[in-house]
């Protein structure tokens, strides 16, 4: 492959090498040149060779505890996913990071972006009160919603004045927060998912496990299985352009016929009532200028003041989430068309209540771009599902306990703590400063297994006490005999499954220098 | 200038080496340094897992050590910044501000108060992996992340080139958590592992002999993954090779 087959984004750089790959085809337009757009220059993931079962989600057991590392032990034993997860993900951090490298202001953007964010949340009554007033200004019909209940109720209602049945929607997490597809199906309304991975997960019937790639823990190989089980593919065709094709083929109709069309929302400008949604399918517009009927969902933190304001977020969003310049649609909903009728329902579900909470209401700056996602190795090892929640990943173990304390009260623990990240965060959330002030929240409120308390009482007791100390990391400190129990206190000895002990050494520090260091040997 | 030496407890139990390179290195510029006999740990074990009360009567024992120190250096970047930024289960009287404060990890002591720029002494001939402790880059600001679009800068590495020999190989993911993360590595051993093995992995394909590192946590982890899957790997800490390990 000569410097002349490239495309210019790889020639400069923005690509990395190893995204290169002369023989891929399914990333080459029909002139044979490589495509400029986000999933055209991903890596490609060779699909395995044998099939293998996708490993499911956490075990979800009403509001007990989510044991995320049962679960991800679980994807780790499908190690053909763990490795295709870990890969791809990675693959879009590194992208990530090849695109804010090639933008000097890259660090000055994120700071300006987290004090627009931080201004209009600290001054948000405001801001959504412009904001209703300029949709209903723009013939937009506002509805203001307490919880996922009440927004469920609303959009039902307004489906009902319609005597809509059948509804096309973009993918949205607030509505998966909402619970909005299993309420809607009780109720005798037919959803279909315009989003590939989306629809993917809703035939699959299974959350999303990723902010903006909802089926990134599964393989083609799954995709071919769940597409011949409910849309009647060829099951052996695992070709990304015929299940591409397959979904949009069988996804047009649906669109084309829906009686309502529901988006979500990257981002609401209060100045204009404008909603703003960030696209590579296009499939917000399908969804909401094809209907007759069109409902924007909406999470009261997602406003901006103005339209200049959008230019800071458009630069990051796309960049942070998958290392491209901007999504292929930036799509902007402000009127209802002629003959038509446009509704936006503003939704609290305990965002108002997390503003009040002094160490994690800047959580609420997150635009959703899944950066911390990728970068975390945690997340990249377990999976998405293995959370048990809509929310995965570091966003989602500072947001999950803000929902339900109890049921997410062991994710903060999830994690190493290493910082990644806070830094690619493009909003500048001190993501993992919050995991770490949850644990103490969650260890106050008695959130944390007594075991683990226990644990640490009694680690407590003896790292206070130097003669304990000496004690327990070895008798008369000398030859350490056994392992000290403090630094592998643990009765499974979770440490030693996996891993080599570390050799007990011949004496402590502390008894050398003793030996020595002191004249007197230390009497 | 009184210096006091923190041994970190695992060091003291697992790496006493460790503490003695540092011990020697800090010596070898003529300083005077200070092991105050009574100290255990900084506590970070109970604070990583939220019980800040626990830690409290930890945390008060490290201080009634270390005050009264112009400098207290401890060879782990992870120590280091429980002190700086977490150590706040006790009243912060202004001896305890002091305290936390003046506490450095062996790397920046050397790097940014000593200025260190010669080890005529180290002489390290192999291929060598640099380990960043999650803590010590990002924490404490060993060096810049990958992830960060600002200029380079590396303590350790600056000071690795002052070692006559060592030749420093690269990794493909050079600043990935290695999954040890305190009690995260027996709390979540699944993952942990096989962040571990990925880690290890990725010291072989770089061909790296030596894995050097500031934090003998990590490097306890990786050589116990390492070991796990047979990789012909070295670990060593920094102070040893600093202090003219001939290893």
């Amino acid at each position: 492959m000569s410097a002349e087959d490239l495309h210019p984004r790889e020639r400069e750089g923005v690509v990395n090498p190893e995204v290169r790959v002369a023989d891929d085809e399914s990333a080459r337009g029909q002139d044979g040149r490589r495509l400029d757009h986000a999933e055209g220059t991903s890596k490609p993931i060779k699909a395995p060779p044998v099939r293998e079962p996708q490993p499911r989600g956490a075990k979800i057991r009403g509001d007990r505890p989510i044991d995320q590392g049962e679960a991800a032990e679980r994807f780790l034993a499908a190690p053909l996913h763990a490795a295709a997860h870990d890969e791809r993900l990675w693959d879009l951090r590194k992208k990530r990071d090849a695109v804010a490298h090639g933008i000097p202001e890259w660090e000055e953007l994120r700071e300006l972006a987290s004090q627009i964010k931080t201004h209009t949340l600290a001054h948000l009554d405001q801001y959504l009160e412009q904001f209703e007033a300029a949709a209903k200004a723009n013939g937009v019909h506002v509805h203001w919603a307490r919880d996922g209940a009440e927004h469920n109720r609303i959009v039902l209602g307004i489906l009902r004045d319609h005597g809509a049945k059948t509804i096309v929607k973009s993918k949205s997490m607030l509505t998966e927060e909402c619970g909005f597809r299993h309420f809607m199906a009780g109720e005798g309304i037919e959803i279909v998912e315009t989003d590939l991975g989306e629809r993917i997960q809703q035939l699959d019937d299974e959350e999303p496990s990723h902010i903006v790639a909802p089926a990134v823990h599964k393989t083609r190989l799954d995709v071919a299985e769940v597409f011949a089980r409910t849309l009647g593919t060829d099951p052996d065709n695992d070709d990304a352009h015929y299940l591409a094709e397959s979904q949009r083929e069988t996804t047009r109709p649906h669109i084309l016929q829906a009686e309502a069309g529901m988006t979500g929302c990257n981002f609401a400008v209060a100045e204009t009532g404008t909603v703003v949604t960030c696209t590579n399918e296009g499939n917000a517009d399908l969804s909401g200028n094809v209907p007759k009927l069109q409902i924007h969902s909406i999470g009261i933190e997602k406003l901006i003041p103005r339209v200049e304001h959008l230019g800071v977020f458009i630069r990051l969003l796309s960049r942070s989430a998958l290392g491209s310049p901007i999504t292929q649609y930036t799509s902007h909903f402000r009127k209802p068309r002629t003959g038509t009728e446009m509704h936006y329902v503003l939704v609290d579900n305990g965002r108002a209540a997390r503003l009040g909470m002094e160490e994690f209401w800047t959580s609420l700056k997150c635009i959703r771009c899944g950066a911390c996602m990728n970068t975390c190795p945690v997340y990249r090892r377990s999976g998405g599902l293995s959370y048990g929640a809509t929310y995965a990943g570091p966003i989602g173990l500072i947001i999950d306990p803000t929902f339900n304390k109890r049921k997410y009260s062991t994710l903060p623990f999830s994690s190493t703590m290493n910082g990644s990240c806070t830094n690619v965060c493009p909003v500048k959330i001190n993501i993992h400063e919050q995991i770490f002030a949850w644990r103490k929240v969650l260890a106050e409120e008695h959130h944390i297994p007594m075991l683990k308390q226990g644990m640490m009482k009694a680690a407590g007791a003896v790292l206070s006490r130097p003669a304990a100390y000496r004690a327990a990391i070895g008798a008369a400190d000398s030859a350490l005999k056994v392992l000290p129990r403090f630094a592998v206190y643990n009765p499974l000895n979770t440490w030693g499954r996996k891993r080599e002990m570390p050799e007990a050494p011949r004496q402590s520090f502390h008894a050398w220098y003793k030996q020595n260091r002191m004249k007197d040997g230390g009497q | 200038m009184r210096i006091g030496l923190f041994v970190p407890c695992y060091v003291d139990a697992f790496e006493p080496e460790v503490g003695i390179a540092t011990l020697e290195l800090l010596e070898r510029f003529g300083l005077k340094v200070e092991y105050p006999f009574d100290q255990t740990c900084c506590g970070q074990p109970m604070t990583n897992t939220g019980c800040h009360q626990e830690a409290a009567a930890t945390e008060a024992l490290f201080v009634k050590n270390f005050s009264g120190f112009d400098y207290v250096v401890a060879p782990s970047g992870s120590c280091v910044h429980q002190v700086r930024e977490h150590l706040t289960a006790i009243p912060q009287t202004e001896e305890v501000r002091k305290v936390r404060a003046s506490t450095y990890e062996l790397v920046e002591f050397l790097h940014d108060v000593l200025k260190v720029d010669a080890l005529p002494w180290a002489r390290f001939p192999h291929k060598v992996a640099y380990h960043a402790n999650c803590n010590a880059l990002r924490g404490i600001g060993h060096a810049r992340p990958s992830e960060l679009n600002l200029p380079y800068f590396s303590k350790p590495l600056n000071l690795l080139q002052k070692v006559a020999g060592v030749e420093l190989v690269n990794l493909a993911r050079p600043d990935e958590c290695c999954g040890f993360g305190g009690t995260f590595s027996v709390f979540e051993p699944a993952v942990s592992a096989k962040m571990g093995y990925d880690k290890v992995a990725d010291q072989k394909r770089a061909g790296a002999d030596y894995v050097v590192s500031a934090d003998s946590s990590c490097l306890m982890h990786q050589k116990g993954c390492a070991e796990r899957l047979g990789l012909p790997l070295k670990y060593i800490h920094i102070a040893q090779v600093l202090n003219g390990a001939a290893a």
